[in-house]
């Protein structure tokens, strides 16, 4: 269950923005929902170079059906989902990644 | 016009020999010097899994080649490319821009840990031993799971 329980108690602290938008980069903050809060994978982890050859890297981005994975499920920023997005799309126009799987 | 760097990979039938890439890997050469063109690298992947059946083949020979040349040369090679049978399905990527900008985030991202670690009265590098340890995953640690669709 990804984004099931939050991490912990602490429930109070989370202001009344809307969930979606909530996806500023520093502080933990939980909001009464219990839901976890999403980082950029790419930022977190200080990957510059999202590059089409590495499937690895964009495997967990294509769920099964061959999609891209939305921003608000993933938690990408809008610069990496950008790169992402590219990357995707030239491995798919080598076969690297499918177009469609069914 | 300064040269700009380039990436190709293309496919090829799964019982291509050896000997037949390196023909065709001439050929592309052939055209590239042609060109006043430099092949930088070149990169056999082997035979790989297509994601999709491409010409009813299920399997393809990967080869990757890293090229410096002019829009002129790449207009060229995709041409032929494109007449050549043997070549399934190839892909000519512009690489340079983006190295550029991966080099400068890296740099900036290097000498501002610098700036800040001196700020706090520390040697500008990461000592060994010092802070968490990059190799024990926190288990608690789950910000990102790609799933639930």
């Amino acid at each position: 269950m990804p984004f099931g329980q939050g991490r912990g108690g602490g429930g109070g602290r989370g202001r009344g923005r809307t969930d979606k938008k909530n996806a500023d980069k520093q502080q933990a903050q939980r909001r009464p929902m219990f839901r976890r809060r999403k980082v950029c994978k790419f930022c977190a982890d200080k990957i510059d170079d999202i590059n089409y050859k590495d499937v690895k890297l964009l495997g967990p981005f294509v769920p099964e059906r061959g999609k891209i994975l939305p921003r608000r499920i993933s938690g990408t920023c809008a610069m990496h989902q950008r790169k992402l997005q590219t990357a995707i799309k030239r491995a798919r126009q080598i076969a690297l990644i499918p177009y469609v799987t069914d | 016009m300064a040269d700009r760097q380039y990436e190709l990979v293309y496919i090829l039938p799964p019982e291509t020999t050896d000997q037949q890439a390196a023909e065709l890997h001439e050929q592309v050469a052939g055209v590239v010097s042609r060109m006043n063109g430099t092949i930088d690298k070149t990169e056999n992947w082997g035979r790989r899994k297509l994601a999709y059946e491409i010409a009813h083949f299920k399997e393809g020979v990967y080869v990757l080649e890293g090229l410096t040349g002019s829009g002129a040369l790449v207009k060229e090679l995709d041409r032929r490319l494109r007449v050549i049978d043997q070549v399934v399905r190839h892909i000519i990527v512009r690489v340079d821009e983006e190295k550029k900008v991966i080099d400068r985030t890296r740099t900036k991202r290097q000498s501002e840990s610098e700036r800040r670690r001196v700020r706090r009265g520390l040697p500008p590098q990461r000592q060994p031993g010092e802070g968490r340890s990059s190799e024990t995953e926190e288990p608690d640690d789950d910000r990102f799971d790609a799933m639930e669709v």
